[in-house]
């Protein structure tokens, strides 16, 4: 939004620092200030400490980052495979078995997250695939919860290709395989890479699912924050939660740094 | 050598039908322009010769083969559209290997190949460069490099002019005659609604109206004999007046003319079609007098809109030194030779 005047200017930043700051930066804050204390029984945290640090980046902690990463890489490559691939087939679809296509990817969005963890764990608990107790489960209820997300911004930027391109391709010569590979999805790259990173966002910060199904040798960082409040330290708690919340920004960055030759456009 | 048939072609889209029956034939080596307003279906019938949509009734031939159920990958054809779709991340030499490259080309010609196509078309300065780092009309140049590069044998042109600016347009006109003459194998369809880069270009003509092919012919044939009050005004904008034949020449509003062309029976209701730069100003035969209307300067000529009896003419004449005002009576006059008679209702226009 433009706004030209200098008293409109001043208001708009007004209107943001009322909404914005109370919503979302203070919450946040309140965090990283207890991620440095000792205690809290005043207005304001006391005894500063990097105790919590150490601690959380050392240990079960890190034990937990690692298996947070890996799971989030794992599941948001699998959903944007999936996706991808459930996107450009629902693009060559009619009307009806696209929007059919649609509502069943949307399901894993529409139904609360607790009862797909509770799903994939029944599903799988008993031959003939039975993943129960390892760390695959937790990859897959990831990756059916974010396949939705990948899917719907995947499908958007398909319909927002111009097939000019596709058709200039094919004129050319060029078999359907050979198009998707050298024309659609160089194109379609930067939506790629902004769905990686939402699924990757997503997959860090799960823990409804996760609590119903995950493995003892296999226990994300959200999982870990809120068995450590849970125990009531709140003070490490924060702390791995800034951790977490710091590895999810830089990731994002690097990700969103990924330019392509397709987005110059 | 490989030319168009397009035989008894009919598209439909949702049940409408925009696309009626297309009977044409291409030429080998041939330029023809598909001519018409928009939405007359013209970029339809490109569209079924490239195999992107699927005619409901008809076949499509390439080369006489009969092309209809196969997909556009396997046509062999070479298409330029309007907005060029130059595949923005890839440089101009890839942009012009592709079609080499999709279809497996050997590596050690294309190279070659594509130096080849960019110099024809003047462009091979700009290899290395992306299609966002070039002006409209290169990019132009590089989509007709890439179209040609697989050497199609026939070659589709979709409004290629229209995105240009006027002055680049006559530029790029004259090249794509001078491609022509370079590869005078390839058959050409040009389609178009400019009547100028028609007549320009192309060999025949084929003028589109409301889905249906109106008249086929060169362009001399439509600009001094059109068949139909459609050709006649679509083409050229010529002055078309109700008549009654009569014997050696026609009635138009009670005024007998003289025609050297009079084909229908005498009695008959008829149009008569005058080009208005072919009318001159001042007493003459075949004398139409009126009262100007409007005056319009275009330079070197002034076109005049004179209300002879009701009827508005047009008249196109060289610059004039005094120009007439708004409501002066002037006379208009043609030379018998200069007028066509149409039959009336032969076009719906
Ligand atoms: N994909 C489409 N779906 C429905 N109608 C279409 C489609 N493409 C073209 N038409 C209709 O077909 C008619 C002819 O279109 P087109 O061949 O593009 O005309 P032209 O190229 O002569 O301007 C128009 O009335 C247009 O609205
Ligand atoms: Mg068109």
């Amino acid at each position: 939004m433009l706004v030209h005047s200098r008293a409109g200017r001043w208001a708009a930043w007004g209107l943001f620092g009322l909404l914005f700051l109370p919503l979302f930066a203070l919450p946040l804050l309140v965090v990283v200030a207890a991620s440095f204390a000792t205690y809290w029984s005043g207005a304001l945290p006391s005894g500063p400490t990097t105790a919590n640090y150490a601690a959380a980046v050392r240990g079960e902690s890190l034990q937990a980052l690692t298996t947070s990463l890996i799971t989030a890489v794992a599941a948001s490559l699998l959903a944007l495979t999936v996706g991808t691939w459930a996107a450009l087939a629902g693009a060559a679809l009619r009307r009806r078995g696209k929007r059919l296509l649609d509502a069943l990817f949307m399901l894993p969005v529409a139904v609360p997250s607790v009862v797909v963890g509770l799903a994939v764990l029944v599903a799988f608990s008993r031959p003939p695939v039975l993943l129960n107790g390892t760390g695959s489960i937790v990859v897959l209820a990831h990756t059916v919860l974010v396949t939705a997300f990948a899917h719907r911004s995947v499908s958007a930027a398909i319909v927002r290709l111009d097939p000019a391109y596709e058709q200039a391709a094919a004129s050319l010569g060029a078999r359907p395989a050979y198009v998707l590979w050298r024309v659609r999805l160089p194109l379609l790259l930067p939506s790629l890479t902004a769905a990686a990173g939402l699924c990757f966002a997503l997959s860090m910060g799960e823990l409804s699912a996760t609590m119903m199904l995950y493995p003892p040798d296999w226990t994300p960082l959200p999982v870990r924050i809120f068995t450590a409040t849970d125990r009531g330290s709140l003070f490490s708690g924060s702390a791995v939660a800034v951790v977490l919340m710091a590895t999810t920004l830089l990731v994002l960055l690097a990700v969103s740094r990924i330019r392509t030759r397709a987005s110059y456009r | 050598m490989s030319g168009i048939r397009f035989d008894g072609v009919c598209v439909a889209y949702d049940g409408n039908t925009v696309l009626d029956r297309l009977d044409l034939t291409v030429e080998p080596g041939e330029v023809m322009a598909l001519l018409g307003p928009s939405g007359s279906g013209k970029t339809t019938a490109l569209r079924a010769v490239a195999g992107f949509v699927r005619p409901v009734a008809g076949r499509v031939l390439i080369g006489g083969r009969d092309v209809t159920a196969l997909p556009p990958h396997k046509r062999g054809i070479g298409m330029v559209v309007q907005q060029y779709a130059l595949f923005p991340h890839m440089r101009v030499e890839d942009n012009v290997a592709f079609g080499l490259k999709a279809q497996k080309a050997p590596k050690s010609e294309i190279p070659g190949r594509v130096a080849e196509a960019l110099e024809m078309t003047g462009m091979a300065a700009y290899a290395r460069r992306y299609p966002r780092e070039l002006s409209g009309g290169q990019q132009q140049r590089v989509a007709i490099a890439r179209a040609l590069a697989i050497r199609p044998g026939v070659l589709l042109l979709d409004e290629p002019l229209s995105a240009l600016d006027a002055q680049l347009r006559s530029g790029m006109l004259a090249e794509l005659a001078r491609l022509h003459r370079e590869l005078p194998d390839v058959s050409i369809l040009y389609v178009t609604h400019d009547q100028v880069e028609a007549l320009t270009l192309a060999d025949r003509i084929a003028v589109m109206d409301r889905a249906r092919l109106q008249d086929c012919g060169t362009p001399q044939e439509l600009y001094r004999a059109p068949r139909t009050e459609f050709t006649a005004s679509f083409v050229g904008n010529a002055n078309l007046l109700p008549v009654t034949v009569a014997d050696g020449g026609a009635v138009f509003e009670g005024r007998a003319l003289t025609l050297d062309r009079g084909r229908a029976a005498p009695g008959a209701a008829a149009t008569l079609c005058v080009r208005p730069h072919l009318l001159g100003l001042g007493a003459g035969p075949n004398a139409l007098s009126g009262t100007i209307a409007e005056v319009q300067w275009r330079g070197s000529t002034h076109r005049l809109y004179v209300d002879v009896d009701g009827h508005r003419l047009k008249a196109d004449l060289p610059e004039l030194r005094e120009t007439p005002a708004l409501g002066d009576r002037v006379t208009l006059h043609f030379e018998p030779r200069d007028a066509v008679l149409l039959a009336a209702g032969v076009s719906r226009a």
